[in-house]
């Protein structure tokens, strides 16, 4: 009951009185509590400045009924224009907890040169910034590349460290698990492909041609190109949010005392079970892509399914089926250096956990595209 | 002097506590009063941390009932249960700071989200409670920038956000050095005289939990219960148990 008066009575009062000519007594009554309706700090400034012969703050709290932080806020503010104006405050007539509180609060002085500057940078100076950081983030990566290689060498001469099982763990995760969400995608490029060419060569009754468009398409580029950009997104976000859990956690720090290299021990095992994996995946992709070419192709478009797939036979030759692998092989060293190497970069907090995560997607994806048009390219040139 | 009558704050009845089949303690009863600074001591492994989430009604008790005054915890509805949550301020082990935020915004979550005040007024109140566990000026850093025992202080500080009208620390003083514990440990009693608050601490620091407890229990792994309780000091000169005996003197008096 008491309870509900204390909320009802809901509002912070003040009186400010002179009793003697060099005094202002601030007298506190009802609820000075957060939430209420307290009154400014600045009314009892006026109330200073209205009197030039003030030398002396008093506080009266006969009629206070509660009080909490709130009180504490408005307490500090006055006393703070006080000591600026070197008016004596009588801490004497305030509540004893309050009074202990506020010794508390200024026992500890501000440490000098703690706070921090808030300045607006202006726009060309953050471009630069962002610049030189960018020109300053290049040797690293070339760095991560490189240590990345080293341990590669050292696998080879059989001095790697790194425990097997997790290797097949990883080996489960990016291949065997990767499966449903790699059907379904391919299944749907192919249909979606062999739609698209279905509705143009209709036009010259060539049809039975979908089977070279999808063939092609997918074996060659699209299966591959789809592959990359599932596992970026699935395993390369998952490489960088474990990687970068154990950076905020001291989990590296921990590896690197202990004289393990964390570059064989975490980067080195992810690397070799997604550069193993993606090759597999993407050819599990190609077969697919071209089982939904072909339910277009005899569904839709009324082809024999003999004929359809004497068509893909002879139209996909195993240059085309090598070239699709190697891309797979190559996105796959992408997608892990990107989501190893943002792992590793990521800062100490929770949200930078997110943004190296976020950064590996899209370091992905980016790689991704340019080394398709590079091999592409390079296919064109060399007349592959 | 005369002593105040106590007036019950935190009732545990029957409390037993359990992972699935894994009964941590069982049938354990207490009584928490106003203004006390009641210790939960026991062994590593004993349930300390377990019995405070049952407290803080982070876990539900396998048996039994936790009342603040009135109420039973895990009886209330929702509303009820966020009501008396909101009365309770808690400092994890780790401090538990958002690690996103500076150590205002840290301060300023809970007072945006439970209190209508303003931008400035919430910037104040941070400042104050900063200035308070001695942080004053280290408003804009992030906890990854500050040391380990600044960032149990600034956790101390987020706790102390609402006024809540109990606080629970959890190990207040692992990890610090002993200057540190020990002005840590100052100030949880500047903080209960002036504020009045009911304080819960959970450590095995021998050093704190006679410096300010003055009421405890202690929890055993083997006997799975409470198997002893009241003043800490007390128990040092009065009990019989040997396990509790070995404890409060660091096993110097052996069995």
């Amino acid at each position: 009951m008491k309870n509900a008066n204390f909320e009802n009575a809901g509002r912070g009062e003040l009186n400010l009185s002179q009793p003697t000519h060099d005094a202002l007594l601030i007298s506190f009554s009802g609820s000075w509590k957060m939430g209420n309706a307290l009154p400014p700090a600045e009314k009892v400034i006026e109330g200073m400045e209205a009197s030039s012969t003030i030398r002396r703050i008093a506080f009266d709290t006969q009629n206070l009924t509660g009080w909490d932080s709130g009180l504490l806020a408005f307490l500090i503010k006055v006393i703070d224009q006080c000591s600026q104006r070197t008016l004596m405050v009588d801490k004497t007539g305030l509540p004893h907890g309050v009074q202990r509180l506020l010794a508390l609060a200024s026992a500890v002085p501000e440490r000098a040169g703690a706070r921090k500057e808030t300045t607006q940078e202006p726009f060309l100076s953050r471009v630069g910034t962002a610049t030189i950081e960018l020109g300053r983030s290049l040797p690293e990566v070339l760095a991560f590349i490189g240590e990345a290689f080293m341990a590669f060498l050292k696998l080879f001469t059989g001095k790697a460290r790194f425990q097997r099982q997790d290797l097949w763990v990883i080996l489960q995760q990016t291949g065997v698990q990767a499966l449903p969400i790699v059907s379904l995608i391919s299944l749907l490029v192919g249909l979606i492909l062999a739609f698209v060419g279905a509705v143009q060569l209709r036009m010259f009754g060539a049809q039975i041609y979908v089977a070279d468009l999808v063939g092609i398409g997918m074996v060659r580029v699209l299966g591959a190109v789809m592959t990359g950009v599932i596992m970026a997104g699935r395993t390369g976000a998952a490489f960088a949010g474990e990687l970068g859990t154990m950076q905020v956690n001291e989990e590296i720090d921990a590896l690197r005392t202990l004289g393990i290299p964390p570059m064989e021990f975490l980067v080195l095992p992810r690397m070799l079970a997604l550069m193993l994996m993606m090759p597999l995946l993407c050819l599990y992709a190609d077969l697919m892509g071209l089982l939904g070419g072909l339910i277009v192709g005899v569904g839709m478009l009324n082809l024999n399914l003999m004929e359809y797939i004497n068509e893909t036979q002879s139209a996909v030759t195993l240059t085309n089926l090598w070239i699709g692998i190697f891309h797979g092989g190559v996105f796959g060293v992408l997608v892990a250096l990107s989501g190893c190497l943002r792992g590793m970069q990521c800062g100490r907090s929770a949200s930078a956990v997110g943004q190296a995560t976020t950064s590996a997607v899209v370091t992905g994806i980016v790689c991704i595209v340019i080394a398709t048009a590079i091999i592409t390219l390079i296919c064109e040139v060399l007349g592959i | 002097m005369n002593q105040p009558v106590p007036v019950p704050h935190i009732i545990v009845k029957d409390l037993t506590m359990a992972y699935g089949d894994f009964v941590l303690q069982r049938d354990m009863n207490f009584v928490v009063n106003r203004g006390d600074i009641f210790i939960i001591m026991g062994g590593s492994g004993c349930g300390k941390t377990t019995l405070m989430r049952h407290l803080v009604g982070l876990k539900e008790p396998a048996r039994g009932q936790v009342f603040y005054g009135e109420v039973s915890f895990w009886e209330s509805d929702k509303e009820e249960q966020e009501r008396i949550m909101r009365q309770i301020g808690i400092l994890y082990q780790s401090g538990a700071l958002w690690s996103s935020m500076t150590l205002a915004e840290n301060i300023a979550l809970p007072l945006r989200e439970y209190t209508d005040l303003n931008e400035a007024a919430i910037r104040e109140i941070a400042s104050l409670k900063l200035s308070l566990v001695g942080l004053k000026g280290f408003e804009d850093f992030y906890p990854s920038e500050i040391s380990g025992g600044m960032r149990k202080r600034a956790g101390l500080a987020r706790a102390m956000a609402l006024d809540p009208e109990i606080l629970f620390f959890d190990e207040l003083s692992a990890g610090l050095d002993p200057i540190s514990a020990r002005l840590l440990d100052d100030l949880v009693l500047e903080i209960r005289e002036s504020l009045g608050s009911t304080i819960v601490v959970v450590t095995h620091e021998l050093a704190s939990i006679f410096a300010i407890g003055n009421n405890s229990i202690y929890l055993d792994a083997e006997a799975k219960t409470i198997i002893a309780r009241g003043n800490p000091r007390k128990l040092l000169e009065e009990s019989q148990n040997p396990i509790v005996r070995r404890f409060l003197t660091r096993g110097e008096q052996k069995v």
